[in-house]
């Protein structure tokens, strides 16, 4: 019963769904929005889940000053302090009212300190590409020495140096101008290959799709058999 | 009849051809010119919009006069006779009327603000420089109980579905299914095995999507035989999540898993926790896991974006063995170049029934193919069709054919 009532449920609520895919009438035209909405107020009551299960990981590491507790303070009052402020949505001063309020509190810390420490991740990546570009760009065998020239032409043919490396060909041959190469590169093989890898997505999901609604995969649900 | 006589001329037989002159003259003017390219205008249909939930009306309209228009008016009024009033003005040929109350007459005109000096020329509405359309209508807006317009996802999605319905079935009765090995798959248990070896946990990110993403659903069904491999070896797992309700989701399937596994007692909350909605700063938090931990296997199953990289570069830098999947063809190439085995798109999702080794979820995966059978079938045959459409153009029949083909793989 505890796993055929989750199974019957999605089976019910995805044939509905797919059926509201071709029926633009009431009640099935909105029904996909509708499912979006109840998807968001279950995710909202969710949250105090979650921020309940961050309270209670970091606060039992700073009371059992377990390993790297410190870090824990900073995840805490973090928390806290930014749902304190999201709390000064209510109230008469310029530092209150709308989160998203250039002057409301919330917006300057969510600015101050999440904007550039969120930055600061995303700049990091610079370099994991640069090491893991590295190690893939190796001349190991016959499709890796395949991958280093495309790569090496489709990165020259974006920058201005490619461009006018190759500006001596005549426009007869534009073809071979690196920039050319480089766009033939990404619009035919490369989109042929995510077309195809797009295509199989589509089925996968589809397959998973169908066991899921006919109740065959239940893996999710902890196990496999009934 | 008296005949008249005038100098000894005929007036009566000159009326003709006076006539036949003065329309000559009249028709040689610049205003008579405009008069002729302008009639009859402007040609209106408005249609209740097909395959839709109703209340919006289609107006299309074309021009049979050669000049330039600034705009068109449109106009609606609920009887014939009027009075019309204004909806919209626009610069293109169609308008959607999505103002309509199902059920009810409506009907239009559309006037043109013509750009042309020697125009002609419908005073009667609103000057010189207009011409209007004949009111069209009566017409009503009505929603429809089957859109017309996704038939053909209908009959493709019917005969896919079919197949793997069809391939489960014969499964079940017992027919051997050929799956092709895949490595990335073939290697969760050895990665397990290390980690068990090693004494280092597994951490396993199901990606920073909710539950209505199905790359998550895909991630956690692989989480249920992870776990249950990981329980049997007594192996510890780290399940940090970005999303409160994949926390939820993935313990229910977390402990049930190590319940099938007989290991119920191992099971505790805590191993799969919540960090942040926030896309880096849960990377952030992740690679901080990684490299206090040191996880032996890393295992990236799901929705992943730019953080892709930033994990499993750190994964690699620490030493783990890693294997990713997901169905972001952009993130694909960061997985394979910093990860040991990555399952490419449809290979995350087939990996819950390839890692069960049942019968009917393998048949579901055979029953996949046809549709990449048909859709290879079809790419084919439009390629030719195009080709050779292009090598004849005289021949309308290829690119007619290659257009239909085109169409009938279509999402609308």
């Amino acid at each position: 019963m505890r796993r055929q009532i989750p199974v019957i449920l999605t089976s019910v609520v995805g044939i509905l769904l797919v059926v509201a895919f071709f029926i633009p009438h009431e009640p099935f035209g909105t029904l996909g929005e509708d499912m979006t909405v109840f998807f968001d107020i279950v995710a909202v009551f969710a949250f105090i889940l979650g921020g309940g299960n961050l309270i209670k990981i970091h606060g039992d590491k700073i009371y059992k000053k377990s390993k790297d507790w410190q870090f824990s303070i900073v995840t805490v009052i973090g928390f806290v302090g930014m749902l304190s402020a999201g709390l000064f949505k209510i109230g008469q001063s310029d530092w209150c009212g709308a989160v998203d309020r250039p002057t409301a509190l919330f917006d300057g810390l969510y600015r101050a300190t999440f904007d550039p420490l969120m930055s600061t991740m995303y700049a990091l990546l610079a370099f994991f590409v640069a090491s893991a570009s590295f190690r893939a760009f190796r001349a190991k065998n016959r499709e890796a020495t395949i991958l280093l020239v495309s790569s090496f032409v489709v990165l020259l043919g974006r920058t201005p140096a490619g461009e006018y490396a190759t500006a001596w060909i005549p426009d007869s041959m534009s073809i071979f101008k690196i920039s050319s190469l480089a766009n033939w590169i990404m619009s035919v093989p490369n989109l042929a290959g995510q077309r195809a890898i797009l295509i199989g997505i589509a089925l996968g999901v589809a397959s998973l799709s169908l066991r899921i609604l006919l109740g065959v995969e239940r893996s999710h649900l902890g196990s496999d058999s009934e | 009849m008296v005949a008249v006589h005038h100098g000894g001329l005929d007036v009566r037989r000159l009326r003709l051809p006076v006539l036949f002159a003065l329309i000559a003259l009249a028709s040689a003017s610049p205003i008579a010119e405009a008069a002729r390219n302008a009639v009859p205008g402007l040609e209106l249909s408005a249609l209740d919009r097909p395959s839709d939930a109703g209340e919006i009306i289609e107006l299309n309209w074309s021009l049979t006069f050669s000049g330039k228009t600034n705009s068109f008016e449109i106009l609606r009024s609920t009887t014939r006779e009027g009075p019309f009033k204004t909806l919209a003005t626009t610069t293109k040929l169609a308008f959607l009327d999505e103002t309509t109350e199902d059920g009810v007459d409506y009907y239009y005109k559309v006037i043109a603000d013509l750009d042309m000096a020697d125009a002609v020329v419908d005073t009667t509405i609103k000057g010189s420089a207009s011409l209007a359309s004949r009111v069209a209508g009566p017409v009503q807006s009505s929603a429809q109980w089957f859109n017309w317009g996704r038939i053909n996802t209908l009959v493709i999605g019917g005969i896919v579905s079919a197949a793997i319905v069809i391939f489960i079935s014969l499964a079940k009765s017992g027919r051997k299914m050929f799956i092709r090995k895949i490595a990335g798959l073939e290697a969760v248990d050895e990665a397990i095995g290390r980690a068990t070896e090693m004494g280092r946990p597994i951490l396993f990110i199901p990606g920073i999507q909710d539950m209505d993403n199905v790359q998550t659903i895909a991630g956690l069904t692989i989480l249920a035989h992870v776990a249950k491999i990981a329980a049997e070896y007594e192996t510890p797992l780290n399940v940090p999540v970005s999303r409160s309700l994949v926390m939820t989701t993935a313990r229910e399937t977390l402990r049930e898993a190590f319940l099938a596994a007989g290991r119920p007692d191992a099971y505790n909350d805590e191993m799969v926790h919540y960090l942040t909605d926030e896309q880096f700063g849960y990377v952030a938090a992740v690679n901080g896991i990684m490299v206090r931990e040191k996880p032996a296997t890393c295992f990236y199953m799901g929705a992943f974006y730019a953080e892709s990289l930033i994990m499993a570069e750190t994964g690699h830098e620490i030493g783990a063995i890693q294997i990713a999947g997901t169905a972001q063809p952009a993130q694909l190439p960061f997985f394979v170049a910093a990860c040991d085995y990555t399952l490419i798109g449809e290979e995350l999702f087939a990996a819950s029934a390839y890692l069960s080794n049942e019968p009917k979820q393998l048949g579901s995966l055979k029953g996949q193919d046809t549709g990449k059978a048909l859709g290879m079938i079809a790419i084919g045959l439009g390629t030719l069709l195009f080709t050779l459409g292009s090598l004849f153009p005289e021949a309308d029949i290829f690119n007619s054919l290659g257009n239909m083909i085109s169409s009938v793989f279509r999402v609308r």
